[in-house]
């Protein structure tokens, strides 16, 4: 399925990393099952020939560790970015939180990843075995030796199948071609909460969000969340807990998350990627992305580095709070 | 754990009228960290304040609650009770229980009720509270004001006369300005030159002014009270202290073709020019870029003809670097250019020109020597059309022109088309208007002597367009009054172009964190009640760099700025407001979200080393606010998304503790 | 007034420059409103921060009010604009998340304007309070 080729990408690693361009490169590794896939730092060459994966698992977004990553490295660290992750690359340089000089990025294509709790609600438990096949993904599971091929439009994750971009914004240098930005439908399914009632909506997120166990995963793996200390884990803050004592907290929570990166996320879905409860978190963050286009004008966080995020700037003639809900009801 | 004195003001029956005034006192008790708590008839009175002193010593207190009126009322007040008693001032929390509980609610039951709820939640906060010192800095006694037309000069001699010393910066030859262009004034007619010259002069010899002419301002650090400038003092090749003025080397000099600023281009002068008779400093400048001994070293006639020994070929620009406790903007204005109004030909026809150049062809030190002749030929014009609001009051979205009203031309209008039939009465005068507006100290009696003693021609109505043809201007235009489209053949048309900041002040912004407007003038602290002031402190405005002027509202505002600034120069020490914004290093990422949402500036970065807990060192970039610049509002707290920045006497914790004690 | 009448608990955040002043007003010319109001004084709107909000709806706030200087007029010159962008998404994510829109509000005031203090917290409390009781924010999972 990827354009990319693994050999390709440990062959572009294994140069910069030889010729002293970097001094560590960061990739993804085999996790435990097949479709587990890990982001890890490679420091040699046999290395990377022996462990570096690239396949349709590859989902992690790689801008974020750059933050910890970076902070006492001798040169450079090369890391492999999807078109969506440089997003959250610029984003993170707008914020100053980690070096440009101490990062070597090499832009490669993305075709999609795949989303595994799909794949499982087609092929069951018990994966053995996922590997791309023409249009698809062959499926081989412990109960079933005969492999399962199921089509790549069933199987791949949300934010893949409404994909904004295949444009790189930022890279030092570019494996395949360049891409272009997407005029994609990620909007529809918020539109569509937002034509509910009141009363649906809530009972809507409320099936969603008392699913959620705290685990902090996607506070942990949002690029946008990079704070040297988070408000959930500061006492003194007032929006500190560490469990769902109550649902309030769970909502608590989440609107908190999403005014924080409000404007600042790049919409990686990341989020909801990792959530062990499959709440569809990106729908919050695209709550705001919608808003902010239509309340500000049309705003990609990430687009470029330097750019005013939308809270932090202002309009004379903005938008008053007591017309949000005219104007969306007006869309 | 604080010990809390709570007070309860009965205000007399203001407070007591609807509030049982005893059962508040006793409630508040039981609230945690409250060790004493009292009713008193006026506890602002001085029997009322012993109470407090009285209580803060006997109970060994350490916050203080009044229940009583606003805040904005007497917690000064209570604050210097609480002081004279020993206590930090900021340790004193007000919870007005008469403006917003007893004077708004009827029924003793719901009013004694939310009295009690706003005495916890003053006395939560109270629990919070941590002593707060005010900053202090020391004042550099020295303004520098930034322009040298009217505005900077009235500035500078009055702040001068209050003792205090001035550098005004001048990017020009001359201090000046436009009002040194200019021929009469309106409404009184006198002579611009008569009443600026001698305020120039005033400018040179004043002991507590230095002029830096031909200078700019290069960089900006520092803050109110401590700012630190580089000035750049472009070469002149003229030795400023020699030079004699007395033009002997301007006479000779055999480049005699560039064009004049002075005179907007319409005569010429030579590479060695003093700008204007009456030039402060009456120096000589080479402009370098005409003159041949500095672009191919043949020449050096000027150096031989004076007597002085003053040119100086090898200048190099100089860089001043001096400290000043308060800066003045007056950088003043400057006409649009008439570069997109096709329409009026101003680039087709030389005898289409703007106001300021028609000032210039009124002016007897003008390329006229003030005979109103038409650029063009020379010869008298008989028909002269005036055309107002040529890029004033422009639709928003249109691509050319401003938005605004340039507020001076209906007036200079009125004069120049006054004037003209004054001279010469055989002229025909048009004015074309959208509004003659003439809001001012004898304005209207003025417009209504050019109507009807003058008789200029005044029409309602726009000019669509102004075709050269042969040696007439044919000037198409409506009549809305009398609904009629009108050709008239012009002799000469005057634009009244409208005015703009001048394009050094939003660079100079950018230096002085001082905002600006979508307009590029100034931004002032507060639009009623602050118009002189900059929301960056130690920043004032003077003149037209603020919006547009005339000459009596630069003059009072110029004078104004002054005052200001005198006000901070006679402290000896600045003390700010305590409660400012305050980071907590550990927990700033470095973002800038903070430092963008902050409207003055006072918010700055380093990179400050952590000792990590594997005993190695990590670099990390953070904020830091200068408690001299920030105001206290708050913006940044909410814009941090750590909470790293927090406002003291407004910390996040007291208002949390203020919201949990209004909802339990 | 009954006793057993219900009446909301009204959070209010004033600015101390325009809002908290034009309260002050309201007092001063006697012009009622309910008590329900308690009004918690913040130097500009934009010290409002979003989890002040929510933690009043937490601890049991029917509804909460935020009060500015109007656009131009803030005393920090630009606070207010801030806060105006900051509200209008947080307002926006309660709908969205099907919480009572007429919960929270954001008005300007100014410190002459004492009556549209009053007018304003007479008709956000008859608003809140024909919404009765805040459950939904309050405890989502005991309503099933």
């Amino acid at each position: 399925m990827q354009k990319i080729t693994r050999d390709q990408i440990v062959s572009k690693a294994v140069s910069l990393l030889q010729d002293g361009t970097v001094s560590a490169v960061l990739g993804w590794r085999q996790g435990e099952f097949c479709y587990d896939v890990t982001p890890s730092v490679f420091n040699t060459a046999e290395d990377i020939e022996a462990n570096f994966v690239w396949n349709d698992f590859c989902g992690a977004n790689f801008s974020k560790y750059l933050v910890s990553k970076t902070k006492n490295i001798d040169g450079k660290l090369l890391v492999f970015l999807k078109p969506c992750d440089t997003y959250s690359f610029n984003q993170l340089l707008t914020e100053h939180r980690f070096n440009r000089e101490s990062v070597y990025v090499v832009g490669i294509p993305c075709e999609g990843m795949v989303d595994i709790s799909k794949v499982k609600a087609v092929s069951g438990e018990g994966i053995v075995c996922a590997e791309s096949k023409g249009a698809g993904l062959s499926v081989t599971t412990i109960y079933d030796e005969n492999p399962k091929e199921i089509p790549y439009a069933e199987v791949l994750s949300e934010r893949c199948l409404n994909c904004k971009s295949k444009k790189h914004v930022a890279y030092d240098e570019l494996l395949g071609d360049e891409g272009e930005v997407i005029d994609s439908a990620r909007f529809d399914e918020v539109e569509k909460l937002e034509s509910m009632t009141s009363e649906e909506r809530f009972a809507f997120w409320q099936g969603e969000l008392s699913r959620c166990i705290r685990c902090n995963a996607c506070r942990d793996v949002c690029p946008a969340c990079t704070c040297e200390k988070c408000v959930f884990d500061n006492p003194n803050s007032g929006a500190e807990s560490k469990a769902p004592t109550n649902s309030f907290e769970e909502q608590m929570f989440h609107v908190i998350r999403a005014f924080h990166v409000a404007g600042r996320c790049t919409d990686c879905g990341e989020c909801s990627r990792v959530c062990p409860q499959n709440i569809p978190l990106h729908l919050l963050n695209r709550k705001f992305i919608k808003d902010i286009n239509s309340f500000y004008g049309d705003y990609q966080a990430g687009a470029e580095v330097g750019m005013r995020a939308p809270l932090v700037d202002y309009d004379l003639g903005d938008l008053e709070a007591c017309d949000v809900f005219e104007r969306r009801d007006s869309e | 754990m604080q010990r809390i004195g709570v007070f309860v003001c009965w205000c007399g029956t203001n407070i007591a009228g609807t509030v049982d005034v005893a059962a508040v006192s006793e409630a508040l008790k039981s609230e945690p960290g409250v060790v004493f708590s009292t009713n008193y008839q006026y506890m602002c009175s001085q029997a009322g304040q012993d109470i407090i002193k009285d209580a803060v010593k006997e109970h060994n207190l350490t916050g203080i609650v009044v229940c009583s009126c606003s805040p904005r009322m007497h917690e000064a007040t209570f604050r210097k009770t609480a002081a004279a008693a020993g206590l930090n001032p900021y340790m004193v929390e007000i919870a007005n229980i008469r403006e917003q509980c007893s004077w708004v609610h009827k029924d003793m039951l719901t009013g004694t009720e939310k009295a009690i709820i706003l005495g916890k939640a003053a006395v939560a906060k109270v629990n919070l509270n941590t002593p707060l010192t005010p900053g202090e800095s020391p004042v550099t006694k020295r303004a520098l004001v930034i322009g040298g037309g009217i505005a900077g000069i009235q500035t500078a001699l009055d702040i001068a006369d209050a003792g205090f010393p001035v550098d005004i910066v001048e990017k020009n030859p001359t201090i000046g300005g436009k009002m040194a262009q200019l021929d009469k004034t309106f409404p009184t007619l006198d002579c611009a030159a008569c009443i600026l010259t001698p305020k120039m002069v005033d400018v040179a010899q004043h002991e507590n002014i230095r002029i830096f002419s031909y200078s700019e301002v290069e960089e900006i650090g520092g803050f109110v009270g401590n700012f630190d400038v580089k000035i750049k003092k472009k070469a002149r090749f003229v030795k400023e202290d020699i030079c004699t003025g007395c033009g002997a080397c301007v006479e000779k000099c055999p480049m005699k073709k560039i064009p004049n600023e002075f005179n907007l281009g319409m005569d010429n002068r030579r590479a060695v020019y003093i700008p204007f008779a009456q030039a402060v400093p009456k120096v000589a400048t080479i402009d370098p870029s005409a003159c041949n001994m500095l672009k191919s070293g043949k020449c050096g006639i000027c150096s031989k003809v004076c007597t002085a020994g003053a040119i100086d070929y090898k200048q190099k620009d100089e860089l001043i670097e001096e400290k000043y406790g308060a800066i003045v903007v007056a950088t003043g204005f400057n006409p649009i250019s008439m570069d997109k109004f096709d329409e009026f030909a101003y680039n087709q026809s030389r005898d289409v020109i703007t106001s300021l150049e028609f000032e210039r062809l009124t002016n007897a030190a003008g390329p006229t020597q003030g005979k109103l002749l038409r650029p063009s030929d020379l010869e008298h014009p008989h028909t002269i059309v005036f055309v107002q609001c040529v890029g004033s009051r422009c639709d928003a979205c249109a691509e050319k022109g401003k938005e605004y009203c340039s507020k001076i031309c209906c007036m200079y209008t009125a004069k120049h088309a006054m004037l003209v039939r004054d001279k010469y009465p055989d002229t025909e005068v048009y004015v074309f208007y959208i509004d003659v507006r003439t809001p001012g100290k004898n304005f209207d009696e003025f417009y209504r002597r050019a109507v009807e003693e003058y008789g200029v021609r005044y029409i309602k109505g726009m000019v669509g367009k102004i075709t050269p043809e042969g040696d007439k201007l044919k000037v198409q235009a409506s009549d809305l009054l009398a609904d009629k489209q009108l050709h008239i053949d012009a002799d000469l048309v005057v634009l009244a172009a409208a005015i703009e900041p001048d394009k050094t002040a939003r660079p100079l912004a950018t230096m002085l964190t001082a905002s600006m407007d979508t307009n590029d003038f100034f931004t002032e602290a507060h639009p009623k009640l602050r118009p002189v002031e900059s929301p960056t402190a130690g920043v004032f405005l003077s003149g037209t760099c603020q919006g547009p002027k005339d000459i009596p509202e630069t003059v009072s505002q110029a004078s104004a700025a002054a005052a200001k600034v005198i006000g901070l120069l006679v402290k000896d020490k600045l003390t700010g407001n305590p409660c400012i914004a305050s980071p907590n290093e550990l927990m700033c990422n470095g973002c800038s979200s903070c430092e963008r949402v902050c409207p003055y500036g006072a918010i700055t970065y380093i990179d400050k080393e952590f000792p990590q807990p594997d005993r190695t060192v990590a670099v990390r970039r953070v904020a830091q606010v200068n408690p001299a610049v920030c105001q206290g509002c708050g913006a940044c707290t909410v814009a941090c998304m750590s909470g790293a920045m927090d406002l003291r006497g407004f910390m996040s914790s007291q208002i949390i503790a203020e919201v949990d004690a209004i909802c339990k | 007034m009954q006793v057993n009448e219900y009446r909301p608990l009204i959070v209010a955040f004033c600015c101390n420059w325009c809002s908290y002043a034009g309260a002050d007003l309201a007092g001063n010319n006697r012009l009622n409103y309910p008590a329900d109001v308690k009004i918690i004084r913040v130097p500009c709107s934009c010290r409002v921060n979003p989890m002040f909000i929510l933690r009043a709806f937490q601890r049991g706030a029917d509804g909460v009010i935020i009060c500015g200087c109007h656009p131009g007029d803030c005393h920090y010159t630009s606070g207010n604009y801030y806060t105006r962008r900051r509200m209008a998404l947080l307002f926006s994510m309660l709908d969205y998340l099907g919480i009572e829109r007429e919960r929270t509000r954001l008005e300007w005031v100014s410190a002459a304007e004492g009556a549209k203090f009053a007018a304003t917290m007479n008709d956000f409390a008859e608003t809140v309070a024909a919404l009765g009781e805040n459950k939904r924010l309050e405890d989502l999972r005991c309503k099933k």
